[in-house]
């Protein structure tokens, strides 16, 4: 009732949003920041290459695994320039060449790019033509010059190439992988025109091939066959030198390249090292003149000298980092290691000719958020007083990057964030009574500065310094930033789960991290080597009568890569950022499903579906089997399997498995099944409502006062699948022979609902569901374009509830509980529009009673986030609406779907690598909040139909209050001045009746 | 003119209540003029009071078909209103209500007037009555075609909630 008077208040403002043609969202110049903000990341680094020369500005590219290539300051660790390829171009190695360029090698060795060092302008790009994968890599050696020009010898594909680091013109190419042979290094030793490639053919034959470096001609290949077979693993330890694993890994194999002979000598490292037992392997460090092998939980340092001797020159304890070594003056390297102990990581740098004294030994203190260091990258400048120091740039366990000099951290990124898995929200603590506001104002001067400044501002006598000010305490306002719940919903946690197993809390103002936690219980153990996280779930939300307690998320894993290895769960407060308790299971997770119930405490009940589609209730308390036993018969579950095809629906039973006596496990049997022809259909996007989605009503009033009801069912699934033939990339597949069909599925009953089928299509499809539609994007192969189509389901039982006097009465059904096996007779309404972008994610704009008109949050080629108004995607459009039809709001139809500049909710901003949208209702109705993540993170808010319910920002309340005391005041003057009038009109009547008497009748 | 009569020391007072100081009877009639007294005869009074009631009934249906003239004006305003939802017709319509309501309200009031035992006001008030009402009618029409109405499925049910389900599934691709 309430909201309906709101609406009737409301109703003009809805009109006027009616009647506006285009509803735009968009800013203004200087709310830029005031309620979005944007934060650039590069990811987890892969490889660094330090550029210090004397001149200009110093800095460090970096590859990293969200293939972003990325110039960085070293003095502030901010970004100069960055490049994010694309997702499936994989960088392999990056290098220096010539001192001005970046070279870039990437998609498993077929792209060679070089950029501009200062400014990250794309100098060329070369194709590297291949036919086998294999490994790839290249160095720039800065000896090799062909015909004058600098070369870059690139082995990627099974060829290597001689590229040009001028124009990247390939010089020469040659195909060595005449058999499948596996080219660990390329090298070429000093002074010589000869290059070599080493690698393994078999596991037990080392094949080495010369090349003429100036042509490219083979010039010899040579196989050496060793019985014992090898591991894999081959360290380069100096030009002439390799050293190699036995395949029992318990034998090194030393392999020398002496005027083009080769010899290998095994030895045992057993007699190395006293005590060694079990398997050693090669860490991937380049070290010169010395390798590092790791054995069980020790690192050890190998120097090989010499003819054959090898010699043992430190072991220190595993969780290490080694660097490459970085060559010196005078024909020293220098290597760096980094080690944890407590809550200190030791950064230590070794010359490798005196191995006992160190260079430099520091130790930082460092929080337990980070782990352990992962890499290790050093850089040496000349300090002040001459003497050498080392700059060191560190990995660590959480993916963020530090730079160390001199015993401090001189920065930090939280790389972390760039690669996002799951996010969820958390509603911030109440404000108590004792917090108080003022606190953030400095004091009472700076305040009245403040208010003066923006008296200034309004009275427009500022001047451009001013302005400055202004917009800078714009921006930094106090109150979009406190940790405390807002009337209207704003101010929210946002909890990410990161790639490295972290949890951070980001504040929604802005953007800052409240705290993070890497999860202990997914750090690598004994009992758990690969721990992978995979997703982040409310499990406890607080409200009403269990308000004193935090919220807590649910954090699921598993430990290993696959579906059934066993599954850990982790809980963590939502407030203070501490793991509350975790646990590792027996069983695996194939998926989890919140269930709609909740306990005393909040606790939403979570049915963990394991690999062998056993149904295990968490929390695993009576109450919560209590709640669960008596809506079992309701609960179903469905899978879908993509590569047979099928998809299958499940009920639950109240045994699990014979013998077994686990009242938190149900067993399942099959209900229904539906199998796609696997000749003809492919499964290739699947979607489902938001679970936390609020639907306002089920009527859809139309202009005649018709009523129309919405089929809204939380268990529709949408389900579409392509010709096999055209499950590929676009263009891949003719228009003759790829179709696409798109399915409605009841996932209760298994029954399809609607079946639609697009002829010529192909995916990818990128679908989005709500309420009673679905909007969902694909390519159209005969008209070459982009189309998005949309299909809405009403109910039509329920239409013929037109009688006003039983509905006045509320003699009708409905609102009672439906099941999903009483047959409903849906009819469906849809319409195709060609879209011009091609969409990296889709989402919706969800609000808090759903009352508020729906927008598509559409994440485009280019990173950005459009927002485009359902009105465009509504199948009731036409080309030529009526007059009540226009007065509803109903657009005429075109062909294809506007892009208005405006309506990119990113305005300028670009959310590098975006790869998902996030859609929060705020508490003000009008208000959705938007948290777009990616490489980048990007958050704003959004109103899609304006908030008609607050005012806007810069509603100015010293008018409305100007105003006020203005009509306050002028009502008083007007009440004194008629009071006085009065009197003096009766003195009048008075007088004039005493001194002119006349008779009364 | 007796004044200031037993009062020492004043110079003037008017007594007003004492009506017998300004006595219009001891001043005679001014000449031809007949002054109506009780002592005339009954057959003038009875036609004067005839004259009187048929006055006050004829003002009566007058006032009773006042209305009809408000009923002409306020439907030329609201064909002139248009039957959508703005200012305009809201505030037209408003009245167009407001003015039958406090009418009816004030019928008794009306009426008082003409009130006389001679004088059957009973069909003139049911006639002005009936004409409010038709005007509030028409209000009423008014509102209903500007949508303001309660009357169709559609206003019952818009802000229904969906109906909940019985069965809950949740699963996954895999």
């Amino acid at each position: 009732m309430e909201i309906r008077v709101l609406i009737l208040l409301l109703l003009p403002l809805l009109l006027i949003s009616l009647f506006v043609p285009n509803p735009t969202v968009a800013l203004y110049e200087d709310q830029v920041g005031l309620m979005d903000w944007h934060y650039k990341y590069i990811g987890k680094v892969k490889h660094a290459v330090f550029h210090t020369q004397k001149a200009g500005r110093k800095r460090v590219v970096v590859s990293t695994e969200e293939n972003v290539i990325a110039s960085l300051d070293l003095r502030r660790g901010d970004i100069f320039w960055r490049h994010v390829l694309g997702k499936n171009d994989v960088i392999d190695a990056i290098d220096i060449a010539m001192g001005k360029y970046v070279i870039s090698l990437s998609s498993k060795g077929s792209v060679l790019r070089a950029w501009n060092l200062p400014d990250g302008q794309m100098v060329w790009e070369s194709f590297l033509q291949g036919s086998t994968l294999s490994k790839s890599f290249f160095s720039a050696p800065l000896n090799l010059k062909i015909d004058k020009d600098n070369v870059v010898l690139v082995f990627g594909k099974g060829c290597i190439h001689a590229v040009s680091c001028i124009d990247g013109e390939i010089l020469w190419k040659n195909e060595l992988s005449s058999e499948s042979s596996d080219i660990q290094h390329v090298f070429q030793p000093l002074g010589s025109d000869l290059i070599y490639a080493v690698g393994f053919i078999t596991s037990s034959k080392l094949v080495i091939y010369q090349i003429n470096a100036k042509n490219g001609d083979l010039l010899k290949q040579s196989t050496v066959d060793f019985p014992g077979g090898f591991s894999g693993d081959l360290s380069l330890v100096s030009t002439d030198t390799l050293i190699a694993l036995d395949s029992t890994q318990s034998k090194l194999v030393k392999i020398s390249l002496v005027n083009g002979e080769t010899s290998l000598l095994p030895s045992d490292i057993a007699d190395l090292i006293d005590g060694f037992s079990g398997m050693a392997s090669l860490l991937p460090s380049k070290l010169t003149g010395m390798l590092a092998i790791k054995i069980n939980s020790y690192i050890v340092f190998v120097r090989v000298s010499g003819e054959d001797r090898l010699e043992v020159v430190e072991k220190i304890n595993y969780p290490a980092a080694v660097s490459n070594s970085l060559s010196l003056l005078e024909g020293h390297y220098a290597i760096g290691l980094v080690q944890r102990s407590g809550n200190k990581i030791h950064l230590t740098v070794k010359l490798d000719s005196d191995w006992n004294s160190d260079m430099i030994k520091e130790s930082i203190e460092l929080g337990h958020q980070r782990g352990i260091a992962e890499k290790v990258f050093i850089n040496d400048y000349i300090r002040t007083d001459r003497s050498p120091g080392f700059r060191a740039l560190i990995v660590m366990e959480d993916h963020s990057l530090l730079l160390l000099q001199q015993g401090e951290i001189v920065w930090s990124r939280e790389d972390g964030l760039a690669s996002i898995m799951d996010t969820t929200t958390s509603e911030l603590p109440v404000e108590k009574a004792g917090v108080s506001v003022s606190k953030v104002e400095h004091n009472l001067f700076e305040w009245l500065k403040g208010h003066i400044l923006k008296l200034k501002g309004t009275l427009m006598l500022a001047n451009s310094d001013d302005i400055v000010a202004i917009q800078e305490m714009r921006l930094k306002s106090s109150e979009k930033n406190k940790m405390t719940r807002d009337h209207n919903g704003f101010r929210k946690l946002l909890i990410v789960l990161t790639k490295a197993g972290k949890v951070y809390a980001l504040h929604s103002g802005d953007g800052r991290v409240v705290w993070s936690l890497l999860l202990p219980s997914f750090r690598m153990s004994n009992t758990c080597h690969h721990p992978t996280a995979l997703s982040i779930y409310q499990w406890q939300v607080p409200h009403h009568h269990a308000m004193d307690e935090n919220p807590s998320v649910l954090v699921v894993g598993w430990c290993g890569f696959s579906l059934d290895s066993p599954g850990i769960l982790s809980f963590v407060d939502s407030y203070t950022g501490k793991e509350l308790y975790s646990s590792s299971l027996t069983h695996s997770i194939a998926q989890v499903i919140p269930l709609p119930f909740t306990d005393s405490t909040e606790q939403r009940l979570h049915l963990l579906i394991d690999a062998d589609g056993l149904a295990h209730l968490y929390p695993r308390t009576d109450e919560a089997i209590k709640i669960f036993q008596r809506e079992l018969p309701n609960t179903y579950w469905y899978s879908i399997d993509g590569e047979k095809g099928i998809i299958r629906g499940y009920g639950l039973q109240y045994s699990c498995l014979p013998g077994i006596t686990d009242e938190y496990c149900f067993g399942a049997k099959e209900l229904w099944s539906i199998v796609f022809p696997s000749e003809s259909e492919k499964i290739i996007a699947t979607t489902t409502r938001k679970l936390n989605e609020i639907v306002h009503t089920q009527a859809k009033v139309l202009a005649d006062q018709d009523v129309m009801y919405k089929y809204i069912s939380q268990n529709l699934l949408f389900v579409a699948t392509v010709a096999p033939k055209a499950a590929g990339e676009i263009g891949s597949a003719n228009p003759e022979e790829s179709w696409l069909v798109a399915y409605l599925i009841d996932s209760i009953t298994g029954r399809i609902l609607h079946r639609v089928t697009h002829p010529a299509c192909q995916g990818p499809v990128h679908a989005v569901f709500s309420e009673n539609w679905v909007v969902y994007h694909y390519f159209n192969l005969r008209a070459h374009r982009y189309e998005m189509s949309v299909i809405e389901i009403y109910d039509q039982s329920r239409a013929d509830n037109k009688d006003v006097l039983k509905l006045m009465i509320g003699k009708h059904n409905l609102t009672s509980p439906v099941s999903a096996y009483s047959r409903p007779e849906v009819i469906v309404k849809s319409q195709s529009y060609f879209f011009t972008h091609s969409v990296k994610a889709i989402a919706v704009s969800l609000t808090a009673k759903g009352i508020t008109s729906k927008q598509l949050l559409i994440g485009t080629i280019g990173d950005q986030v459009l927002a485009l108004d359902k009105r465009y995607v509504d199948p009731r459009r036409s080309i030529n609406p009526t007059p009540s039809e226009k007065e509803e709001g109903i657009i005429p139809l075109t062909d294809s779907l506007p892009i208005i500049p405006q309506s990119y909710v990113t305005h300028s901003l670009q959310v590098e690598g975006l790869r998902g949208i996030l859609s929060v209702p705020a508490k003000l109705e009008s208000t959705s909040l938007l948290f777009a993540y990616g490489v980048d993170l990007f958050f704003t808010r959004i109103a899609p139909s304006r908030t008609y319910d607050s005012l806007t920002e810069d509603f100015s309340y010293a008018l409305l209050l100007i105003t006020i005391v203005a009509l306050v005041a002028s009502i008083f003057v007007t009440w004194v001045l008629s009071e006085k009038k009065e009197l003096r009109e009766k003195w009048r009547v008075l007088l004039l009746f005493l001194f002119h008497p006349v008779d009364s009748y | 003119m007796e004044k200031g009569k037993g009062v020492v020391g004043r110079r003037w007072a008017i007594d007003f209540n004492e009506s017998s100081s300004l006595s219009l009877r001891d001043i005679p009639d001014p000449p031809g003029y007949a002054r109506a007294s009780q002592d005339q005869d009954d057959s003038t009074v009875t036609r004067k009071k005839d004259a009187e009631s048929n006055w006050k009934s004829e003002k009566a249906w007058e006032v009773a078909m006042a209305p009809v003239k408000n009923l002409l004006m306020m439907a030329f305003m609201m064909w002139m209103a248009g039957s959508t939802v703005h200012l305009f017709s809201i505030g037209i319509t408003f009245s167009a209500l407001w003015q039958p309501i406090s009418a009816l309200q004030g019928v008794g009031k009306v009426f008082e007037p003409y009130k006389d035992s001679k004088v059957d006001i009973l069909t003139p008030k049911l006639l002005f009555i009936a004409l409010n009402m038709a005007g509030l009618g028409l209000g009423v029409w008014k509102l209903n075609t500007l949508g303001l109405l309660p009357t169709h499925a559609s206003d019952w049910v818009s802000s229904l909630p969906p109906a909940q389900e019985v069965e809950y599934a949740g699963g996954f691709y895999r």
